[in-house]
């Protein structure tokens, strides 16, 4: 067992963890952060995606233990990072009907938020391929792509 | 006519945002893999890697020495109460079912088949352990492919003695719906147009993005089963018939469910043996399985060779349809099973008129994943073989291939019309489906760029694809699914519940998963009761609480189980009013029901609707003929299936010497009656149309010759990304074809793109290499398959490689510029 000492949506937590598991594991198992989720064993589908140091990254590709003395935004706390209820991606994804079953969308608000941090007037082209790495079954991507142009649009103004 | 019928109607037809979304954009959900339970234990399933094999022994010691491990169990260790997977839809009485154990002792069918399970305190120890499991199997020769499980020369399931299952027919000649086909082709081949064809509908994986998921929990005097499932009501019948349980006992529970397409649409062996584990030890389990393990043993989709014979005259008149399908169920005759290709046998003629028409599937078994329903189920596969034969005719006769299908199509004024399979569309405009379709598209404009491109040469050709469909949504009337043998009604049910302080909850049988029911039910309570959207409440999913129901699957929920709730409602209007009546103390003939309030005519006199619901709480005044309620439920079963229809065209480019595609272009034009939430429809569309045009371009799942699943992961099943599609053009007919067997109109929707799409892809393809002497991709339209077609065809590319294109690889010259590396 190896102990970690991290940030979690702004709360200090400290575990004694398996040198083995997982980000997500960790964040689910040992904290009860479900609004992150498992949607593949090969790094595919992004459903995991949360932020690390401000950065995404999909928390079933890094080890609890790599976590360790930095800072984790999952998307429970998203909203605080912002002004207002909602951080404005979160909002833009309801605006535009950018979810369905919902199950892949903690991990596409995560990443686009990171997108728009990155570049915060994309193209579409460019919305479409920064979140590549996040799959959905539901939206055919069309409002998906929507929000995260509607975020854009909305910081503006 | 009801009484209801005159109110505004403020909430249908609004873009309302979705009231499921807060909890969803915020990680509020509650997934089943979501839900830990105190003492909760853990499972993982130890499964075949082979597709047909004896069990020769099992030694689980090992993995029960394993840290935490509490106990293994492999099939022999259960008796009858771990029950039977079941077959709920047998399409002909001498059906060839083989038993579907949960968890077989002596023979694996498929590879992915589960033969043990190891509980643990934690998921990961239950992982450790399972791979300390040791099975020795004797490898049985496997039948892999509809080809070779025809051949029955190696067997699926030997002591069936036959891999064939069932052959279904339907005849319009023998049903009095049409005339005899075979007459039909014996002309068109003497005299006329023959198109015979052989189109593959390829293995699909419904890929719904939550894995699935179950908890047990057998404390307490009901044993609970949370899944992630559409039909918690089936399992939960199907349950009770087969584990013993008494229904009584039972209660599931589907919560937040991840998505579905009719990959959720089953009964499961994980859910039977987290049943039986669950139910020995006394202790809340949980099963959650991998991606990898769920592209694997969750159902699997499509999976046809069609045989088509299409006879026409001289001028594109289609006189006769011929439809031989052999279908792969895989290793097992899953809940639908066969059911699913008989779904397509009433779609083949489509919108069109056809004097004859002649159906048969052969379903056979294959040591595979067992398949069953996915998006459309049935009706894709038809609508394909249509639509693009339609094509084919339409080149031979060398007409436009809108023109050809509207020489065939049923006309506006024709409705409602009892088609060659024996259905009666009630309502339908294909004409102004096509003109919007065509005029929002700009097709002149597109076909103008195709001829310019054509005679230029030009490397990228551009193809249109069209695709006129329609579909039978809403499934189903019972009395017709009785007439076809399957195991179930096709009712809904939905109850109202006006509570004390004003607030209204609805229970509905049918049970969401992403399609947006909270929003689009509260809509039409909103209109019909005239109460504050936001006031009313959207209860499912859960059998102690909506306690009857059929569940989501079929484009059912909104025009069955809308129905039901329109129904609902409306009795909930009559019982108010008779308690108004007397604490108005005027004539029930002297009230008028407007937003919510019933006012004496005439007069400032009145009281609204919550204030009903309180008075009937408190009882403290009311009528001697009633009870002291104002609730209501009603059991809606549809008497007809709805029929939306649309036109849908793509643009594609194909490079003609890589053999990429890439769509340029996508306009649909989908007519599906009264719509309650356009934003929710848009949705629907948007959905449907990726996963159609997946089909097309992308999706397959291959097994090799071992049986072995080789697309059996993320990285080698292709979902389309975001980066892979492009954003669309939805549009609708201005006056939409009214839904003439609902109340509200409505027609269902959650299908359609995924429907029409597919063929409209295949037929852009297909028609952007048409000129080089190409009538066929098969799917996925690789850029390989596409690349082999032109190499392969006479015309070969649009140019001539140059012999000398790379001069300094000819004999006897360097192979890299002068002067490199100098």
């Amino acid at each position: 067992m190896s102990k970690i000492e991290l940030t979690v949506d702004g709360a200090a937590v400290s575990d004694d963890v398996e040198p083995r598991m997982l980000l997500v594991q960790y964040l689910r198992e040992k904290l009860g952060k479900t609004g992150t989720v498992i949607g593949c064993d090969t790094s595919n589908c992004g459903a995991c995606t949360v932020h690390l140091d401000g950065t995404s990254v999909k928390s079933c590709n890094v080890l609890a233990v790599q976590a360790n003395g930095r800072t984790v935004t999952t998307i429970e706390g998203l909203a605080a990072t912002a002004e207002g209820d909602l951080h404005p991606v979160q909002e833009s994804f309801r605006e535009c009907h950018g979810l369905q079953c919902g199950f892949c969308t903690p991990g596409m608000i995560m990443q686009a938020v990171d997108l728009l941090g990155e570049n915060p007037n994309p193209t579409e082209e460019e919305v479409r391929l920064g979140m590549e790495g996040n799959l959905c079954r539901c939206t055919g991507y069309h409002n998906i792509v929507k929000s995260v142009l509607h975020a854009a649009e909305g910081a503006k103004s | 006519m009801t009484a209801t019928q005159d109110r505004p109607t403020a909430e249908i037809g609004k873009d309302r945002r979705r009231k499921e979304d807060q909890r969803l954009i915020t990680g509020r959900t509650r997934w089943t893999d979501n839900i830990t339970l105190p003492g909760m234990l853990h499972l993982a399933m130890v499964r075949s890697p082979f597709a047909h094999a004896t069990i020769t022994s099992v030694d689980l010691e090992a993995a029960k020495a394993s840290p935490n491990v509490v106990t293994v169990l492999s099939g022999k260790d259960f008796g009858d109460e771990l029950g039977v997977c079941i077959n709920a839809w047998p399409i002909t009485p001498d059906q060839k079912t083989p038993t579907h154990s949960p968890m077989p002792a002596d023979r694996v069918a498929f590879a992915g088949e589960v033969v043990a399970v190891v509980v643990a305190r934690s998921a990961a120890e239950a992982r450790d352990a399972a791979e300390l499991v040791d099975v020795d199997y004797d490898e049985q020769p496997a039948v892999i492919g509809i080809k070779k499980a025809l051949e029955d020369t190696v067997l699926a399931h030997p002591e069936l003695g036959t891999n064939k299952s069932a052959l279904w027919v339907f005849d319009s000649a023998e049903a009095g719906t049409g005339s005899d086909v075979e007459a039909a082709i014996e002309t068109a081949r003497a005299d006329g147009i023959l198109i015979e064809r052989e189109y593959r509908q390829q293995r699909l994986i419904p890929a719904f993005m939550e894995p699935r998921s179950v908890v047990v929990d057998p404390t307490g005097e009901q044993l609970t089963m949370w899944s992630a499932t559409q039909i918690p009501h089936i399992l939960r019948f199907a349950l009770a018939a087969t584990t013993g349980v008494p229904e009584s006992k039972i209660r599931v529970i589907a919560p937040d469910v991840g998505g579905g397409f009719g990959g959720k649409l089953q009964t499961t062996p994980e859910e039977w043996i987290a049943w039986a584990v669950a139910r020995r030890l006394g202790k809340p389990v949980k099963y959650t399985e991998t991606r990898s393990e769920s592209l694997m043993a969750a159902h699997h989709g499509r999976d046809q060779v069609q045989t088509l014979t299409l006879a026409a005259d001289k001028d594109g008149n289609v006189t006769g349809f011929k439809v031989h399908l052999d279908a792969d169920l895989g290793a097992y005759i899953a809940v639908v099973g066969g059911g699913v290709p008989v779904l397509g046998a009433f779609m083949f003629n489509a919108i069109y008129k056809f004097p004859s028409y002649r159906f048969e599937c052969q379903t056979v078994l294959t040591n595979t994943t067992f398949t069953d329903a996915y998006r459309g189920a049935g009706r894709p596969e038809a609508t394909y073989a249509i639509e693009r034969i339609m094509d084919e005719l339409a080149a031979e006769v060398g007409v436009d291939p809108l023109e050809i299908r509207e020489r065939n199509w049923i006309k506006h004024e024709e409705f409602p019309f009892t088609t060659v399979a024996g259905l009666e569309y009630d309502t339908g405009n294909y004409e102004a489906a096509t003109a919007k379709a065509k005029e929002s598209f700009g097709y002149d404009a597109l076909r103008a760029e195709q001829k310019e491109r054509r005679d230029r040469g030009d490397r990228v050709q551009l193809g249109i694809g069209v695709s006129t469909f329609t579909e039978m949504c809403g499934l189903a009337p019972s009395r017709v699914l009785g007439s076809l043998d399957y195991g179930a009604g096709g009712w809904e049910h939905a109850s109202v519940r006006m509570l004390a302080t004003g607030k209204v909850e609805i229970v509905t049988g049918v049970s969401g998963h992403g399609q947006g029911h909270e929003t689009a039910f509260s809509q039409i309570v909103a209109d019909r009761l005239g109460v504050p959207f936001e006031d009313v409440e959207v209860l499912h999913g859960d059998t102690q609480i909506a306690h009857r129901g059929l569940d989501t699957y079929g484009s059912r929920s909104l025009v069955v189980g809308g129905e039901a709730l329109v129904r609902a409602v409306d009795k909930v209007i009559d019982k108010a009013k008779h308690l108004a009546a007397h604490l108005l103390e005027a004539s029930e003939e002297d009230l008028d029901y407007a937003d919510g309030r019933f006012a004496v005519r005439g007069t400032d006199q009145g009281v609204a609707i919550q204030e009903l619901a309180t008075a009937a709480f408190a009882a403290h005044n009311y009528p001697e003929d009633m009870e002291p309620s104002i609730d209501a439920e009603a059991t809606y079963d549809p008497v007809n299936f709805n029929y939306p229809h649309g036109t849908h065209l793509c643009a594609m480019e194909v490079d003609t010497e890589t053999g990429a595609v890439k769509m340029r272009k996508y306009t649909c034009c989908d007519d599906i009656g009264t719509i309650i939430n356009p934003l929710i429809v848009a949705g629907q569309v948007h959905g449907g149309l990726v996963q159609g045009i997946a089909q097309a371009l992308w999706e397959e799942a291959v097994y090799d010759e071992a049986g072995t699943l080789v697309s059996g992961s993320f990285v080698d099943y292709l979902l389309p990304t975001s980066a892979d599609t492009i954003s669309f053009d939805v549009v609708h007919t201005d006056e939409p074809s009214i839904c003439t067997t609902n109340t509200l109109g409505t027609k269902g929707v959650g299908e359609a793109g995924t429907i029409a799409s597919t063929p409209a892809v295949v037929n852009a393809v297909v028609d952007a290499i048409r000129h080089l002497g190409i009538d066929d991709i098969q799917m996925p339209c690789t850029p390989e398959r596409v690349w082999r077609a032109i190499q392969g065809s006479k015309a070969g590319g649009a140019t001539e490689t140059p012999p000398d294109a790379m001069p300094h690889f000819a004999e006897g010259a360097l192979n890299q510029d002068e002067g490199a590396g100098q």
